[in-house]
C-alpha cells in the first residue's frame, strides 16, 4: 500500500486584465468591464439600498452611527498609512465639529444642510491649527496630543460651564425628513471615499505617500514636511467634523459625549478589521462592527469583552484584514497542484 | 577668478555633545566646478553635507549661497534654491516604483517654476518627465526597471535614483555623498561621464568619495578632511604628493594604488 501522503501546493494565477498603466485599462469586452466595475457597483449600491432595507427607526439611526464611523474610519486610515500619522483624534474631530454646528444653528438660526458644510470647513481649520505644533514632531507625539485635546475640552467646558455645560446645547434643528437625513451622510460617505481613493493616487496624494515613507529625501526635494501634512490633516480633520456636525444635527444635543473615546478607538479596530492602507476595507469595518457592538448594546459593558475578542481574532488570523483578503481571491485563481 | 563664489562655507563648526564633528571649515566653491572632498571614515564628510544643506544646524560659522547667508534656513528652502544633495544612506520611496519616485521631486515648487532638469517639466506630464530623466540615468525606457518597485532595486540604480531626484529640482549645484561607492567597477564607469555631462551642462558638483581614482579623474579641486578638520586643498597631484594626507590614510591601500599609478 502506497503512502496517502501527497504534497500539494496551492497556486495563484492572476485573474487581472491587461494593465497598461495605473488607472488606465485596456478593456477587451464587457466581460472585463464588469470585472473591473461590479466590485465598485455593489458597494454603492448596497449602500445606497442600505436605508431601505432597515426595519425600525432604531436601525435607520444605527445606519447614520455608522456612517459617521466610517467617515472617521476613513479619515485615520488616511492619515496612518498614507501620510504615517497615527491619528487618535475621532473624538477631537467629532467634538469639534458637533460644538460648532450646534453654536451656528442656535446662534445664527442656520438649517442643517448649511450649519454642517460651514461647520465641517471651520471646524477642520480650528483642529488643524490646535494640532499644528506637534506637526513638525515625529514618533508618537502626534496620537497623543490627538488624544489629550477631548479630554482637556471637555473639562474646559465642564469647570468654565460654557456651551451648555454638562448639560449640553439643546434643542438643535434637525432634519427635514429621515430620507434627507439618511442619505445626506451616505452620500458623503461615497464621496469622500472615493474622493479620498482618488486624491492618495494623484501627484499630491504621492507627496503624502512619500512623506510617509521618507520624509527626509522629502525635505530634499525642496518641499516642506510640515505644509504637506498641514494639508492631510485639514482634509482628516473635515472628515471628523464633518461627521460631529451631523450627529448633534440628528440627536438635535450637543454635548460632552461627543467628545468620547469610543470616536478615537473604534476606528483603529475597524481599520484592523478592514484591512489598513485599503480605504474601503476600513469603511466596511465601520460597517460591520458598528452594529455588532449595537447588538451587543443588552449585554452591557460585558460587550466590550466581545468586541475585544473579535478583534483579537482578527489580529491572529487574518492580520491582512477582509478587503485585502477578499481582493486576493477576486483577482487571482487559486489551485491546489500536486508536486 | 574674479567672479564670486558660488558657495562659502566660512569657518563652520558643529559639536556633537563635547565631539567636533568639524570645526572650523571654510572653502569656496566655483561657479562651475567639481569640487572633491575625501577623508577617513568619520572626518565629517557627511556632517558637512548636513551643515551646507540644513539638515542639521551649526554650532558656529555661516554657509553663504550667490553671497547671501543660507544657514539657518530649513532644508526644504536650500533645495528650493537649489543646493541639492544625495545622501549616503540611500533614501528612495521605497513602498513607489522608481519613476514615481521622481513625481515627487517633479512636484516640488522648483521644479514646478524652473520646470525641472533642462526644463522638460515644463512640456509633458509627470510621469513622461520623470521616465526620460531616469532614462538619461541609464534606467532603459523599454526594460521594467523604471516601473519596479524601489525597494527591489540594487544599489546602482538606487545611486542613480538618488541623483535624478537632485536633477528634477533642475539644481544649481549637487553634493554628492559617495555616489560611486558600493558600485561596480563597470557601474563606476558609466557614471563618470555622466558626472562629466552634469559639469559640462553648468551644474556645480561636490563629489564626497573614497574612491579616490575615479574622483581625481573627474575632480577640478580636492579638498581634505580628517578629524573635522580641512588639512589641505589643492589639485589632485598636490593631494597626493602631501605628507599630512599620506599620514591621515596611512595604511590605506587606495591611496598607495593610487599614488603608484600617478
Ligand atoms: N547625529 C550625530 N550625533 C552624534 N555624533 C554624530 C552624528 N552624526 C555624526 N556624528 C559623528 O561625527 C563624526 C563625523 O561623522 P560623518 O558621518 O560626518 O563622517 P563621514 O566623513 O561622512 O564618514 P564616512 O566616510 O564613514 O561616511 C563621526 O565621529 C560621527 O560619529
Ligand atoms: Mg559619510
Amino acid at each position: 500500500m502506497k503512502a496517502q501522503h501527497e504534497q500539494r501546493r496551492k497556486e495563484r494565477l492572476d485573474r487581472g486584465i491587461k494593465v497598461r498603466s495605473d488607472g488606465i485599462y485596456a478593456l477587451m469586452s464587457w466581460r472585463e468591464l464588469c470585472y473591473l466595475v461590479l466590485p465598485r457597483l455593489v458597494l454603492i449600491v448596497g449602500i445606497l439600498m442600505l436605508p431601505l432595507l432597515m426595519p425600525t427607526m432604531y436601525w435607520q439611526r444605527v445606519i447614520s452611527i455608522v456612517c459617521i464611523y466610517a467617515l472617521l474610519t476613513l479619515s485615520f486610515d488616511f492619515l496612518a498609512h498614507f501620510v504615517g500619522l497615527v491619528s487618535l483624534g475621532g473624538a477631537f474631530f467629532i467634538g469639534t465639529g458637533g460644538y460648532l454646528a450646534a453654536i451656528l444653528n442656535q446662534s445664527l438660526g442656520l438649517p442643517p444642510l448649511l450649519s454642517i458644510p460651514l461647520a465641517t470647513v471651520i471646524g477642520a481649520i480650528i483642529c488643524t491649527l490646535f494640532l499644528l505644533p506637534c506637526l513638525p514632531l515625529r514618533g508618537v507625539y502626534f496620537a497623543i496630543v490627538t488624544l489629550m485635546y477631548p479630554l482637556l475640552l471637555m473639562r474646559v467646558i465642564e469647570a468654565l460651564n460654557i456651551l451648555g455645560g454638562t448639560d449640553g446645547i439643546v434643542g438643535i434643528g434637525s432634519f427635514a425628513n429621515r430620507w434627507v437625513e439618511q442619505y445626506f451622510i451616505i452620500i458623503m460617505v461615497l464621496l469622500f471615499l472615493f474622493g479620498v481613493r482618488r486624491l492618495v493616487n494623484q501627484d499630491l496624494g504621492l507627496v503624502f505617500r512619500a512623506v510617509k515613507d521618507n520624509d527626509q529625501a522629502v525635505r530634499a526635494s525642496g518641499m516642506s514636511i510640515t505644509y504637506y501634512k498641514t494639508i492631510a490633516v485639514f482634509i482628516a480633520s473635515a472628515m471628523g467634523c464633518l461627521g460631529g456636525a451631523y450627529l448633534v444635527h440628528i440627536y438635535m444635543w450637543a454635548g460632552l459625549s461627543t467628545f468620547a473615546l469610543d470616536f478615537s478607538i473604534l476606528p483603529i479596530a475597524a481599520t484592523v478589521i478592514g484591512g489598513a492602507g485599503t480605504l474601503v476595507g476600513p469603511v466596511l469595518g465601520a460597517f460591520i462592527l458598528v452594529p455588532i457592538s449595537e447588538l451587543l448594546r443588552a449585554f452591557g459593558t460585558l460587550r466590550i469583552v466581545f468586541y475585544a475578542l473579535i478583534l483579537l481574532a482578527f489580529i491572529v488570523f487574518r492580520s491582512e484584514g477582509i478587503m485585502v483578503y477578499s481582493q486576493r481571491k477576486y483577482h487571482q485563481f487559486e489551485k491546489w497542484v500536486r508536486v | 577668478m574674479n567672479a564670486p563664489p558660488l558657495l562659502q562655507v566660512n569657518q563652520v563648526t558643529k559639536a556633537f555633545g563635547g565631539i567636533f564633528a568639524l570645526n572650523d571649515v571654510s572653502f569656496d566653491l566655483h561657479e562651475g566646478e567639481i569640487l572633491g572632498i575625501i577623508g577617513p571614515n568619520g572626518s565629517g564628510k557627511t556632517t558637512l553635507v548636513n551643515c551646507i544643506t540644513g539638515f542639521i544646524d551649526l554650532t558656529a560659522g555661516e554657509v553663504l549661497f550667490r553671497g547671501r547667508v543660507i544657514s539657518g534656513k530649513p532644508a526644504h528652502k536650500i533645495a528650493d534654491m537649489g543646493v541639492t544633495r544625495t545622501f549616503q544612506i540611500m533614501r528612495p520611496y521605497f513602498s513607489l516604483p522608481a519613476y514615481k519616485n521622481l513625481v515627487i521631486p517633479l512636484f516640488a515648487p522648483r521644479a514646478k517654476r524652473t520646470g525641472g532638469w533642462r526644463g522638460g517639466g515644463k512640456l509633458g506630464d509627470r510621469n513622461t518627465v520623470s521616465i526620460d530623466i531616469l532614462e538619461e540615468l541609464g534606467f532603459e525606457r523599454e526594460s521594467f526597471v523604471p516601473y519596479k518597485m524601489a525597494s527591489n532595486l540594487p544599489t546602482g540604480y538606487l545611486k542613480r535614483l538618488e541623483l535624478a531626484r537632485c536633477l528634477a529640482l533642475n539644481p544649481e549645484i549637487i553634493i554628492c555623498d559617495e555616489v560611486f561607492s558600493g558600485l561596480s567597477m563597470s557601474e563606476i564607469a558609466s557614471m563618470v561621464p555622466l558626472m562629466e555631462r552634469l559639469q559640462m551642462e553648468g551644474i556645480t558638483l561636490i563629489m564626497i568619495e573614497h574612491r579616490l581614482r575615479e574622483l581625481f579623474r573627474v575632480a577640478n579641486r580636492i579638498m581634505v578632511l580628517n578629524f573635522g578638520e580641512k588639512l589641505m586643498e589643492g589639485t589632485a597631484e598636490e593631494v597626493m604628493a602631501d605628507e599630512k594626507v599620506k599620514e591621515a590614510y596611512f595604511g590605506s591601500e587606495e591611496v598607495e594604488e593610487v599614488m603608484e599609478h600617478a
